[in-house]
């Protein structure tokens, strides 16, 4: 019986899947401008950045000192001023960001679908991140490595001492691997505790449900100034992982990869050459060679890599040289107080340096 | 309390006018017989203990380290209203919380036309909520007069709405226009463009975008739901299989998975310039989602409907659009209600998931609020507030829902 009821209903059907076909267009004017659709198989980003007018960096969004949402609601963060740092330099303004917050699991996915521009999210360089997955680590800004916090009266001084001891670890990470690794080892078995999140997990070392606890030491450093008496709580001096985190980008696209590893040097550079913030127009003028090639009064080092010969100078008006970046979110201008340690310039003993700029 | 119990061993009953008093009904309930005072005791014991606990981590009035510390909501609570929305644009948010706050007003008013508005109940709810306003320590002064002036406008034409139901009978209709018609304003002033500053929707976030989500998915799935639920039982091969199709398929894929993909690998096969908003393809996928639990609530309604009905339509010469919208379906509907408000409040909460996916909503911003150096380890606070705004909007679903079908049932009556 071939009636009414079905007719109509076809034609609700069709009328419902039009409602979700057309939505799209509304928004058409807050995503940016339809060109450059082919961007990525011919042009490179660098174009798409300039085009759009707008950087779209992917961040974590959750982790104390390198990306977090302050007060004034703005990101902040080591990993948000490399974003901001790149901004300036391409399109002369650092808040010209639009920041996404990507889980660990979806972010060579976001950015191999070219959602994001760039990775600057707490990303360890491995040899199969950078062949198999496909991407291009620009320079470590942040040397980090696994260490092991514990009580200073609990007696424990290496990892042979942990044999029928407990250690707290976050589930899932590599983290945990490691420890499996080098308690093997060194030839002990500790019973070893995983927690889904980190704060259960502090919470139980805290609550002394563990003797140790282990995680980058950059992170232990920052949880350390949470637990309920930080004094009480020491690093043990041993690095069981190299950690070393950096900008991402995409393979194959070495105009876009160029700009993001030559403005992150320029960071370290500007430290190196005692250019600042506050000092760096003044530097512009300054007689050093050297100096005046970098910020651009001379030469045409930003040409080379399709920016304005002054893009160093945007950069590091915007967020400082690394020193400054690095001192304002984990070091000693930050509630973390970390040294410099191995993020020091190579002539302070450090592993930051930068090829030469000319 | 600790009242030893009867030592009557006989069923006698109590005389029945003393049963309802409250004291009565504790000892019988409660105390009768022994073990179960015992058991009472324990219990009372154990939650007070737990109250007690918690209501000293909470108090902290000496600053001690160890106790909770409230400031980190205060102080993000622009954060977690509206996220990164811009604060210089924050007076357009305000005026679209106006326009809410009239509409609700009127709304209620045309509703409760025939009752006396201000009842008893109604002013101190009222009087409790201005003092809310007024006692938030909220950094951005105005915040508070803003807030208190919103309860007016509520109070206001509440009123006015009342007054005017009384003259025009058919207001009901036409508020509920007014309802869909504001939400393109709504859009306009969240969004920007047309004359004003342009906000893109990544910088929308907070309780502003969860709600925003979950109103939007409500609307939209709840056509696409009904349509499928009448298509599942369609006579025509062709559109009953395909929604058998479809909430077949989409009930077997978890959620997450749907907008993981929506996220992330649909921009895949899209080049640049052509990928649909991430705020809309959230919609999309959690529109997909409940509308396929939702045709299958709603099924049920139309298959508890008896046969008789639709043959009687069809005997007082009804077409079979008129059968569906004027017969089956209203009545089908307010049977499912409870299942179908159920699904809207587990698609509220559904959008906490939108965190994992990177969309700055109330949770996922939480978590960015919780990694800020200032407040780091304060998450028992801040999931506590939460929770409790999360409970809130639940609870006002709920009981809105009860709301209605009493007054369907009294009406049908």
């Amino acid at each position: 019986m071939l009636n009414w009821r079905s007719l109509l209903l076809t034609a609700l059907l069709a009328g419902s899947l039009a409602a979700c076909a057309t939505p799209p267009e509304k928004d058409s004017g807050a995503a940016g401008d339809g060109e450059n659709t082919a961007a990525t198989a011919e042009g490179s980003r660098l174009d798409v950045v300039k085009d759009r007018g707008r950087l779209i960096c992917g961040v974590d969004g959750g982790i104390p000192g390198f990306s977090y949402v302050d007060e004034d609601s703005n990101y902040s963060g080591i990993d948000v001023d490399i974003c901001k740092a790149v901004a300036a330099a391409v399109l002369g303004d650092a808040d010209a960001v639009e920041y996404r917050k990507l889980d660990s699991t979806e972010r060579f996915t976001a950015l191999a679908g070219g959602e994001v521009d760039m990775l600057s999210r707490n990303t360890t360089w491995t040899i199969s991140r950078d062949t198999s997955v496909g991407l291009e680590f620009a320079p470590t800004t942040f040397y980090d490595g696994q260490g092991m916090m514990v009580r200073a009266d609990s007696g424990l001084e290496t990892l042979e001492d942990f044999d029928g001891k407990s250690v707290c670890v976050e589930a899932g990470t590599t983290t945990e691997l490691n420890l499996t690794d080098k308690m093997r080892e060194a030839g002990v078995d500790p019973e070893v505790k995983t927690y889904q999140q980190a704060d259960p997990a502090y919470q139980a070392y805290d609550d002394e449900l563990c003797d140790g606890f282990t995680s980058d030491k950059s992170q232990l450093l920052a949880r350390r100034t949470t637990l309920s008496d930080p004094e009480a709580h020491i690093l043990l001096d041993v690095t069981m992982s190299k950690e070393p985190l950096g900008p991402v980008t995409i393979n194959n696209d070495s105009a876009w990869f160029d700009v993001v590893k030559w403005v992150t040097y320029g960071l370290i550079e500007a430290e190196e050459l005692g250019i600042t913030s506050e000092n760096v127009s003044e530097m512009e003028g300054s007689d050093d060679p050297t100096v005046r090639r970098f910020l651009g009064a001379e030469g045409e080092l930003g040409e080379g890599i399709g920016l304005e010969s002054d893009f160093m100078v945007n950069a590091i008006e915007a967020v400082g040289n690394y020193s400054e970046v690095y001192e304002r979110n984990l070091g000693k201008d930050s509630q973390f107080k970390l040294d410099r340690g191995l993020n020091a310039l190579w002539t302070d003993g450090g592993l930051l340096y930068a090829p030469p700029f000319r | 309390m600790i009242a030893t119990p009867p030592p009557s061993t006989g069923p006698i009953a109590p005389p029945p006018e003393i049963r309802d008093t409250s004291l009565n009904w504790i000892k019988k309930n409660l105390l009768t017989p022994w073990y179960n005072a015992l058991i009472t005791l324990a219990i009372a014991g154990l939650a007070g203990l737990v109250l007690n606990n918690f209501l000293r981590w909470a108090i902290n009035l000496d600053g001690d380290p160890n106790k909770a510390q409230w400031n980190v909501i205060p102080a993000n609570l622009a954060i977690f209203a509206v996220g990164r929305y811009p604060d210089e644009q924050y007076w357009r948010l305000w005026i679209a919380l106006g326009i809410v706050a009239i509409l609700a007003g009127l709304s209620w008013g045309v509703v409760a036309r025939s009752v006396k508005l201000f009842s008893r109940n109604v002013l101190i709810g009222l009087a409790i909520a201005a003092c809310i306003c007024f006692l938030i320590p909220v950094p951005i002064s105005p915040w508070r007069l803003l807030s208190v002036t919103m309860l007016g406008l509520v109070a206001g034409s509440a009123w006015l709405g009342q007054q005017l139901g009384r003259k025009v009978p058919q207001l009901g209709q036409y508020t509920s226009f007014a309802w869909l018609g504001s939400f393109l304003i709504y859009l306009w002033l969240l969004g920007g463009n047309l004359g004003l500053e342009p906000v893109r929707t990544g910088e929308w976030g907070g309780i502003m975008l969860t709600v925003f989500l979950a109103i939007i998915s409500i609307l939209l799935c709840f056509p696409i739901g009904v349509t499928m639920a009448l298509g599942r039982q369609s006579e025509l091969p062709v559109v009953r299989w395909f929604s058998v199709a479809y909430i077949e398929v989409i009930r077997g894929i978890p959620l997450i998975a749907i907008l993981f993909m929506g996220q992330v690998i649909v921009p895949l096969f899209l080049p640049e310039g052509m990928r649909p908003d991430r705020v809309l393809r959230a919609v999309v996928g959690l529109t997909l989602f409940s509308s396929a639990y939702l045709a299958e609530n709603v099924r049920g309604g139309l298959q508890s409907i008896p046969r008789g009905q639709e043959e009687a339509a069809q005997a007082l010469g009804l077409n079979a659009p008129l059968t569906v919208s004027l017969v089956v379906l209203p009545q089908a509907l307010k049977a499912v209600i409870p299942a179908i408000v159920g699904q809207f409040i587990s698609l509220f909460q559904d959008t906490t998931l939108l965190s994992i996916v990177g969309l700055e909503e109330l949770l996922g911003m939480s978590r960015s609020i919780l990694a800020n150096p200032n407040f780091i380890g304060r998450y028992a606070e801040v999931y506590l507030f939460v929770g409790v705004l999360y409970w809130f909007f639940c609870y006002a679903m709920s009981s809105g829902s009860r709301y209605v079908e009493k007054r369907l049932n009294t009406e049908h009556r």
